[in-house]
Parts: C-alpha cells; structure tokens; sequence
C-alpha cells in the first residue's frame, strides 16, 4: 500500500506536481540533450581529425614530427610498406604521402599551404579528399600538373578552375624547387581552414618537383575498429627501428583533441550536477510544503502506530514516483530531439572562426552516448532521492502530539 | 485486571513564559470492558491524561501502565508498537488518510500488522457492515458525511481487536442524532466485544453514556462516578 499512497498522495495537488515534474523534465533534458550536442562536437572533432589526413595512426621518419622538414623524409619507403603489410591485420588500409610546408601563388596572391603528394586511390580510401571534390574532378594516378585546391583558397586567390598556381618550397637539394600546376579541381571540408591549408598533387608529381626520388613524408593508417589503434601502434614499433622511425596514434597527432577528451568526462559530470542542483532545490521545496500541509495527517498515522521509518519510506516513495516520471518524460523528449536535429544538426556558421580554432564543424550533429544517458538519469535518480531524505526525516520527526495539534 | 493505572501522573506544558501545569499528580485504575468518560471543561487535561495513556505524551512525572505495558520505559518505537497492536484511536477530526478509501482507512492499521490482504479485506468489510456503512466501501473521506467518516474510524479502530479504544471529543463536530448514533454503536462494541472505550469529552450526551464518570478539574481528579450499566 505504500506504492498506492505514494501515488495518490502525489496526485492530492495535481498543479504542484505538474510544475516539479516540470523541472525534472527540463533537468533530464538538458542534462541528455545538451551533454549529447557537446558529445557530437567531440566526436566530430575526432572525425574531422582522423580524417583530414591524421588517420589513426601515422608513421614518419625520425624527428619528422618535431622539425617537418624534407630532410626528415623516409627515402625507402618500400622497406617500411613491406613491414606494413606483414604486421597490419586485414582490413587495415594505408597511404603514402608527400607532405612539406610550401608557398602557393598566383598573379594576385602569396599563401602559406600544406603542399601534398598523394597517391590518389590508396588515398581515396583513407581520408576526406576521395569524396570531398565538389567542382571539376579528383586526381588520377597519372595526373602531373593537376592540383586539387580548396574552395575557401580559390575565393581567397580569386581564381578557378582551369587556373594556373605556382607551388614553391625546399627540394631535397636544398635549392628552390617550383612548379606550376593546373587547377583541376576543387574541394570542400568540414572546416574552412582546411580548405586553405591543404593543396593535392599526385605523389610522382610533388617527388618530381622536391627532387626526392621515391622518398615520402609520412605514411597515414585507418584501422577498422579504433579501439585497437594503441595494440597496432606498439606491434609496428616493435618491428621498425625507433632510431629510424617513429609511430604516433592519433591521440599523439591532435593533442589539443585528446586534452579535450580527456576533460571532457569530468565536465560533462560536473555540468550534471550543477543541473541537478538547480533542480534539487525545486524537489526539495516542493517535497517539503507537502510535508508541512500533511503535519495532522503524519501525526494520525504516527498514533496508529506507523513507525517513524515508514513515514520515511512513504514520503521516499513520493518522491520516487516524480523522479521516475520525470526521467521517462526527460529522456524520451531528449531522444526525439536530437533524432530530429540528427538529419539536420545545428548551424554554427556564424560562430564558424571561433569553432574552427577548436576543430569543430560548421554544423554540430547531436550524439547520444549511453554512458551519458545512464549517468544523467542516476544523477537524477539517486540525488533526488538523497534530497528527498530531509524532508522525509522531517515528517518523521513530528510527535504525534505537535502533529495533531496542528490547524 | 486493570487495564489502565495511572500513579501520580503530573505534566507541564510551556506556554511562552508562562508554566501551565495540565495534570497536577492524577491517579487512576480503569478496569477492561470499562465505558469510562473522562469529562472536564476546556484545559482541565483530561485530553492530556487520554494522550498520556495512549502514549503519545510522557508524564513528566508518575508511572502509566497500559495492558500491564509501563509506558515511561519504552521507546518511540515500542510505543508505537503499543499503539499499533494494543490500542485504537478516534480523534475529534481528520481521523481519515484523504486518498484511501473507507475500506483501506479499515484496512490501513492491519496492514501495519502485517495481516494477509484477503483476511485485512474481510475483517475491514465485515466491520464497516456492523457499523452501518455497507456499501461505502469504496468512498473516499471527502464523499462521506461527518457521521459516516466517524464511523470509519470507529471501525478502524476495533477491527484490530485493540485492548482499548481512546476517543477524544468524537461527537464535538457531529449533529446530535449522529451522535446519539456513533454513541450507541460504540456501547453495543463495548457490551458485544468487550473493548474498554475511554472517552475524553465535555459533551454531555458523552457523559451520559458513560458507565463511569471521571470529572478532571484543573489537573486533578474532582470527582469519580460509577453508573448503573
């Protein structure tokens, strides 16, 4: 019968419980739907880092990471691939790459670019540039002078398709190597700093000009499951000379990304329970005036013999009542809301500067984790009832006698 | 036996500065069965002395003892235990839990027993027959009249077999005729189930009824009158 008084006596002010049920509602709410945009953002700032050309791990030659230059280039790549293949498990895919920093002009313009030669169908299958070309066409392995530009560079150079550009940068003679290529196509990224950092040219075509023979920069995988990234990362350490080589996982090449991760759990929690406090208050006022309105009625049942842990019990199951609906309520308005934000995400565009520096989209795609979802609702669900433990004690506390006296 | 005796049962009560003595040392002996009135005018204790031997207040001084039970040593808990298993209560008002209805007020104190739910339903529907309201079962406080609603709590009351019933002022909000009614059912349980009724009142009618008149002045006994049956 305590479920049965519990129910009805939350019902006994109907406008009382729509208004907390309310807060619990909008608490839940916030706590899943905004902890599942700001899981979107991270989740997208990992998948905008794995693939604008991180991937999840990458191999380079010694001190490449710390000084880029062409000198720190691998120039025997193929010992390394032959390694590769051995070690990696099936469905492991990989590139090679040119990679150095250069200058790229036209008539008008003079910008500092991330000059890449890439082999363009192993490429395709690893990163964002295979299906990013959104005007003329992707490169072709035999391409020699095409370059593939980024929407945002075109408009800055105010220049097109068919255009000429003049790449300078270093060769491995240490003299000036230049060449002009011939836009042929032009792509577009997540981010519009992508879009100007980073020009594509076949890996034959950025060899030529650099003078490296068939050296490259770097080699870039993409694993299936991203969980066994640090497993692969130490086997290929295992069997490539670390005075020759060093393998970074993705976490290594973003560290701005993983610093964030790394927080992000903790305020995710934090922002939980700053909610919650907000809506404890609410609980516990509401709770309370329901206490203080049924003093006599606490004092008859303390006559008749109720013990002290009942009336505890049965105030506890008030509250757990409201708390369970409103979480069902909650977490079923926070689940249709980011389905219908799912298809069409959220348009920062006008903060677009300020996210790019961060590594976030233009638009933000609600994501759902279910570690979230749960710590939300037990957050909910166990302060509440904490909370609700002082006012249950309260109207334990009440002598039949003061109770009964009540008016 | 006696089933209720009091010694030298005294009280104070602070009422802002002022130290206002309820009971000044009362001594009583209640024999079982009895249809005892303590009568009184307004602030004479006699509620005081009926809260005393229910064991919702404690003397400040003096021995109570219920059903051989001495109440001074006993914790809350054992107290309640005692109320619970020993002793029935009707108030003057808001006797009823508002959401339950007649049958489950009946039923509410047999749950705290802890009896099964179908022999809870049938004592509570066989009690409410015997006290006139067949049929109401499942009425809620607010749909019975004032005299229906004391009813219910008559039979809450016994239909836990208590050793006593302790009612305090139970006809102050009732028009004469209910009265007259709930009194002359109270005194058929009384002659029928043998329950021992302790009343506390300063209505006459009250006074009438009862078997044995104890008058409560100023915190003392003034005068103790055994009726005819």
């Amino acid at each position: 019968m305590f479920f049965q008084l519990g129910w009805r006596n939350i019902w006994r002010n109907p406008r009382r419980t729509a208004v907390i049920m309310m807060a619990i509602v909008i608490g839940v709410w916030s706590m899943i739907f905004l902890g599942a945009l700001m899981r979107g953002m991270t989740d997208q700032m990992v998948r905008n880092g794995i693939s604008t050309l991180t991937g999840h791990i990458q191999l380079h030659h010694k001190g490449y990471r710390n000084d880029p230059v062409i000198e720190n280039s691998m120039t025997d790549p193929r010992a390394v691939e032959s390694v590769i293949k051995k070690e990696l498990p099936s469905g492991v895919r990989w590139s090679s790459r040119v990679r150095v920093n250069a200058v790229v002009s036209n008539a008008r313009h003079t910008a500092g670019i991330t000059f890449v030669g890439i082999k363009p169908s192993q490429e395709a299958e690893i990163s964002f540039i295979g299906t990013a070309v959104t005007e003329g066409r992707y490169l072709k392995d035999d391409d020699t002078y095409g370059i593939v530009v980024g929407k945002a560079l075109v408009e800055k150079f105010g220049t097109k398709l068919g255009r000429k550009m003049l790449v300078m940068s270093q060769g491995t003679d240490k003299e000036i190597a230049s060449r002009a290529f011939r836009i042929i196509g032009i792509f577009r990224a997540e981010m519009e700093a992508t879009e100007k950092q980073f020009v594509f040219v076949t890996m034959q075509a950025a060899q030529r000009m650099l003078k490296m023979k068939d050296g490259i920069s770097e080699i870039s995988l993409v694993l299936p499951d991203p969980k066994n990234v640090d497993t692969i990362a130490e086997s290929l350490r295992a069997v490539l000379p670390a005075v020759d080589y060093e393998v970074q996982t993705w976490r290594e090449l973003l560290p701005f990304v993983t610093t964030y991760l790394n927080v992000y759990d903790g305020f995710v929690f934090i922002w939980f329970i700053v909610v919650f406090i907000a809506m404890g208050f609410g609980i516990v006022n509401t709770t309370l005036m329901a206490v203080f309105e049924r003093i006599r009625e606490f004092g008859l049942l303390k006559a008749l013999g109720m013990k002290p842990w009942w009336i505890v019990k049965e105030v506890l199951t008030e509250s757990f009542f409201l708390l369970v609906i409103g979480m069902i309520i909650g977490n079923t308005l926070s689940f249709l809301s980011v389905f219908a934000l799912s298809g069409v995400g959220i348009d920062l565009s006008a903060l677009a500067a300020g996210s790019e520096y961060f590594g976030i989209s233009r638009v933000i795609y609600p994501a759902i984790h279910p570690k979230d979802v749960i710590m939300a609702n037990l957050v909910v669900f166990i302060l509440g009832l904490i909370v609700s433990v002082y006012p249950a004690v309260k109207a334990a506390r009440f002598t039949p006698i003061e109770a009964l006296a009540q008016t | 036996m006696n089933i209720v005796e009091t010694v030298d049962v005294k009280k104070t009560y602070q009422q802002g500065k002022v130290e206002v003595t309820a009971l000044g040392g009362v001594s009583l002996s209640i024999q079982k069965g009895s249809f005892v009135a303590l009568a009184g005018p307004s602030g004479s204790g006699k509620t005081t002395m009926l809260n005393m031997i229910g064991g919702l207040d404690t003397p400040d001084s003096g021995s109570i003892a219920v059903n051989g039970n001495t109440l001074e040593t006993m914790s809350q808990t054992e107290l309640a235990s005692l109320r619970l298993h020993n002793i029935g209560f009707i108030f003057q008002a808001y006797n009823l839990v508002p959401v339950l209805s007649a049958l489950e007020n009946v039923e509410f104190v047999m749950l705290l027993q802890g009896i099964s739910s179908a022999e809870r339903r049938d004592r509570a529907m066989s009690i409410l027959d015997d006290v006139g309201l067949e049929g109401t079962y499942n009425r809620r406080p607010a749909e019975l009249s004032g005299g229906q609603q004391q009813r219910v709590a008559v039979a809450r009351a016994i239909v836990s077999n208590p050793s006593i019933v302790l009612a305090d002022e139970p006809t102050a909000n009732l028009d004469s005729k209910t009265g007259k009614g709930l009194l002359e059912m109270m005194r058929k349980m009384n002659e029928e189930k043998k329950v021992t009724f302790i009343f506390s009142t300063h209505d006459r009618m009250v006074m009438d009824y009862a078997r044995r008149l104890i008058l409560i002045r100023d915190g003392l006994v003034a005068d103790d009158e055994i009726r005819e049956a």
